[in-house]
């Protein structure tokens, strides 16, 4: 199983240009194509750098946030081809063809996304570092539920999934929130869900 | 302004603005990901190159030999800064350890190294080719093996000395009930999301540093000592701060090294300490060893109380000071406090969030629960029987303010008290053991000097500029309001800027001081701006009222913009304090409920409820101070179950210097939480008659868990966190 899914991630990326031959001492780069937040955007990187770094350090879309560098923490979290990952735990090359919501892509200071608009009204952030994070994963997780996809608190496989207190503070748990906010994003994201129906 | 007499009214009473649950002024800005961070200021300059940070690789010693000839020739490296390479550096006096070692090493991950290069990728590689030889000496690790050592604190400061009022010694030998037990507390880490990260550009002799720093003159200050050029060279940007809690009080490598990097490099250097380092780089809240006695008599009277604190830290660092709110909390006419400092090798210890009061409530109000029941007495009935209006130690000496009774009462009716069974593991909720636990809550109200500008334009817009900071506790918002309220106009009209050193000196934020003594400052600088407007307009401005867009006096009604239709008007001062705080003691009080379930077979722990009531002067915003509180109550949780860096006492550092290893509470572990502040308005602390609850609601909480669980397993667990390998073998048959 291991060594299969370790394979599989090769051919996994088969649109990503191949690894330029470079000079001696210089990084080796490659192009990386993808879509973020409805634009193309094709960046030619070092093959170390992260998603990430390519959105916050290349792109200057810095509402991703860099808290751990190691997936620990939730702060970088997007939404590729609709799902949400932590950016920072994937390569940028690895994303070839690929479509990235931010934070910058779901709402704008004059046109507030719900959740967003809705993590301001319940106060759901106090420094805002870790926020653009919860948010995505919010908007993620409201979707996760609506497929039907279950969690570690989810009691019955079968019943059709509801928006719970309970299943937002599981499904949220990746995403920490040192000042503690957590009461009141979930008092935002019920509100949104609540909205949804 | 000087503030030496109780407030009379004033503006601010009117509460059109101010008082009113806003949404944060900033909010929009923080959901749509663009209120920049230090790291995020791509286009203040141009060429920006990276900086990565080496540590050291041993807590005590020297460092024999250094290569740093591979790094310097790897792909993209620009420069390399050790030492050797910074020249003659001095120490900030806010700093304990340097933020650069070599040759000697003070601590594990102190910076040895910076490295800088065209891009983070390559940096990072470059920095793992450096090869260092390191001398390790013996070192210090181990709390319980140095007390015997501990000394006296060292130093001027009052507040560091032993106490002593009546005869401790002969009270407590004579109560016919007593306590005397020790309770342990682990060392922690602030562990705010946004790591410490600076960018560094010089310019000639200047220096400009975008950065993470909840003290910005501090800053200046000790950079200004460190790299020994004049303070009017250094300017420092901090407008955004992903938290801090303590931990970016003070001047921290980071800093330092982005500007030696730059210097060296030649170009602009952004640096950001990477998560893994942090936690032994920088500062902690130090474990400590507390003893605590307590003697009533039959009917629960404290006659004799003594809290004793044993702490470490490294040579020429200090105590976390454990004991101060005992010396205020409760009566009692013999008492004693002291504390010990042992010399530790471990990272440097300083302030968290509510320094002193959070480790030493987890202790006292732990052994007040098990006194009242010593006593068989309620512990609120016990607290309340011993509650003072005065000064225990100096009884001539009054609380400004002083509700802690009625927090209880408030809370004990919310939170359901009288259901809890006096006798513990009565409640059973299917596989889990049910229980309510309580502490009071108390943190010292300190204010600060505080400097603001504030000006009119044309368009009626009023900017308020200070160096204050808001650390996501609500500071842009609250100074926004206070300044609406002061001119009379809406929020709307307010463009507030912060965290820039060339504004004026504000409080900062640190110690719960910064809503009420910034806010106090804006004040000052609004009363300037007033008779500014009042003499343009040609009115008097004792008779003026500023409300609605108008400048009124008698029959006359004159637009505020007007007053600055010919160039704009501007107000500027401080706010200074006169002995206020000292003739009369300025606390902040609180009472937290809890409820735990425990599951009866594994003792893992669950909070299911909690309750914060608070009494802390006026709430500017009860929306932001809602926030402080419940976010204080989540890191009294985390104390409470979790949290702990574990030692490694054979080599001197903090193991779980990460995410992953130091476990923070997250989602699942807080429930709702429940926050109620008494409405009261404090005179005696600034015109503004409010305090500060961002440290109060910490304080307490964990002892509020740890007598939750007391209560529902039965089980007394005296060392934090109360972790289930605590509990397990002492657990009530799960039958």
């Amino acid at each position: 199983m291991v060594a299969a899914g370790a394979c599989a991630a090769l051919p996994a990326m088969p649109g990503a240009a191949r690894a330029q031959p470079v000079s001696r001492g210089e990084p080796v780069t490659a192009s990386v194509s993808m879509s973020v937040n409805g634009e193309n955007r094709t960046l030619q990187l070092d093959t170390r750098t992260t998603l990430l770094d390519a959105l916050r350090e290349h792109l200057h879309l810095t509402g991703t946030k860099k808290g751990c560098d190691h997936g620990q923490c939730g702060a970088c979290t997007v939404i590729v081809d609709g799902q949400r990952i932590n950016s920072c735990l994937t390569l940028a090359i690895m994303n070839q063809g690929v479509q990235v919501t931010t934070i910058e892509g779901l709402g704008t200071v004059d046109d507030l996304h719900p959740m967003q608009e809705a993590f301001v009204k319940h106060d759901g952030f106090q420094c805002g570092y870790c926020t653009p994070g919860q948010i995505c994963s919010s908007v993620a997780v409201l979707d996760e539920i609506k497929a039907g996809i279950p969690s570690h608190v989810t009691a019955d496989l079968t019943a059709p999934m509801a928006v719970s207190e309970a299943e937002i503070r599981e499904r949220l748990s990746g995403n920490i929130c040192r000042c503690g906010a957590y009461s009141n994003i979930v008092a935002a994201v019920s509100d949104v869900a609540g909205r949804q129906g | 302004m000087k503030f030496d007499k109780p407030a009379a009214d004033n503006p601010i009473d009117r509460l059109q603005v101010v008082g009113k649950p806003l949404d944060r002024i900033d909010g929009p800005r923080k959901v749509t990901g663009t209120a920049r961070y230090a790291y995020e200021q791509h286009d203040v300059v141009p060429g920006q190159a990276y900086g990565y940070v080496l540590g050291a690789g041993i807590a005590k010693g020297r460092i024999g030999a250094m290569d740093v000839e591979p790094a310097r020739r790897a792909p993209g490296v620009i420069a390399v800064v050790t030492a050797k390479e910074a020249g003659a550096l001095k120490k900030g006096k806010r700093n304990t350890a340097r933020l650069l070692a070599g040759p000697e090493v003070e601590h594990y991950h102190q910076a040895v190294a910076l490295v800088v290069a065209e891009s983070f990728e390559q940096a990072r590689a470059a920095a793992s080719l450096i090869k260092v030889e390191y001398a390790a000496a013996e070192g210090a690790f181990d709390l319980k093996a140095a007390m015997n050592e501990a000394k006296k604190p060292e130093g001027d400061d009052p507040s560091l000395d032993d106490t002593k009022v009546g005869d401790f010694a002969g009270a407590f030998a004579a109560a016919p009930v007593k306590l005397d037990e020790t309770y342990t507390t682990p060392d922690e880490s602030h562990a705010m999301m946004e790591p410490h990260a600076t960018l560094a550009a010089w310019e000639g002799e200047r220096l400009t540093l975008w950065t993470s720093n909840q003290m910005v003159d501090w800053g200046v200050t000790d950079m200004a000592t460190t790299l020994g050029i004049p303070k009017e060279n250094i300017r420092i940007v901090s407008p955004f701060i992903g938290g801090g809690f303590g931990g970016k009080l003070f001047l921290r490598s980071d800093v330092l090294l982005a500007a030696l990097g730059a210097r060296a490099a030649r170009r602009p250097v952004k640096v950001t300490l990477q998560r893994p380092l942090m936690i032994n780089n920088t500062t902690h809240r130090p474990a400590t060893v507390q003893r605590i006695r307590i003697g009533t008599t039959g009917e629960g009277k404290i006659t004799a109380i003594a809290h004793e604190s044993w702490s470490g830290d490294l040579p020429g660092g200090g105590p976390e000071v454990a004991v101060q709110q005992t010396r205020l909390l409760y009566a009692g006419a013999n008492r004693m406090t002291a504390m010990r400092l042992a010399e530790l090798d471990l990272p440097e210890g300083n302030a968290m969030r509510a320094p002193g009061e959070a480790p030493g409530l987890m202790a006292l109000e732990m052994a007040m629960d098990e006194m009242a029941e010593k006593l068989g007495m309620d512990p609120i009935a016990f607290r309340l029987l011993n509650d003072t209006q005065v000064d225990p130690e100096k009884p001539e000496r009054p609380f400004s303010m002083r509700r802690l009774d009625e927090c209880f009462r408030v809370g004990s009716e919310r939170f359901g008290w009288s259901r809890r069974s006096a006798r513990p593991g009565q409640q059973r909720d299917g596989n889990w053991l049910v229980g309510i636990g309580v502490a009071a809550a108390f943190r010292n109200n300190l204010v600060m000097k505080s400097g603001a500008r504030v000006s009119l334009d044309a368009q009626g817009i009023v900017t308020v500029e200070t160096d204050m900071t808001d650390i996501g506790t609500g500071s842009y918002t609250i100074i926004g309001q206070t300044a609406a309220e002061m001119l009379g106009v809406g929020i709307d009209k307010v463009v507030v800027k912060l965290g820039d050193s060339a504004f004026p000196v504000s409080a900062g934020s640190g110690g719960q001081w910064g809503g009420n003594s910034s806010t106090a400052g804006v004040y000052a600088a609004c009363v300037k701006l007033r008779e500014a407007v009042a003499q343009k307009l040609g009115i008097n401005s004792t008779e003026a009222i500023f409300a609605n867009g108008e400048v009124k006096a008698g029959n006359r009604s004159l637009p505020l913009a007007s007053a600055a239709e010919a160039g704009p008007l501007t107000g500027e001062d401080t706010i200074e304090y006169g002995d206020l705080d000292k003739t009369h003691q300025q606390s902040t009080f609180g009472a937290h409920f809890v409820e735990v379930a425990v599951d009866a077979a594994t003792a893992e722990t669950r909070i299911r409820r909690m309750l914060a009531v608070c009494a802390a002067g006026r709430i500017l915003n009860p929306k932001t101070a809602r926030s402080q509180v419940i976010g204080a109550m989540t890191m009294g949780a985390g104390a409470a179950l979790m949290e702990e860096l574990a030692v490694d006492k054979r080599r001197g550092f903090f193991v779980n210097h990460d995410l992953a290893g130091y476990e923070v509470p997250v989602h699942a572990d807080i429930p709702h939480q429940e926050v109620v502040f008494l409405d009261e308005t404090d005179p005696m602390s600034s015109p503004m008659k409010a305090k500060g609850v961002g440290e109060l609601g910490i304080c307490g909480v964990g002892a509020a868990v740890a007598n939750a669980i007391y209560n529902a397993t039965g089980v007394r667990v005296r060392d934090y966190p109360i972790t289930l390998d605590k509990l397990l073998t002492r657990m009530p048959d799960a039958a």
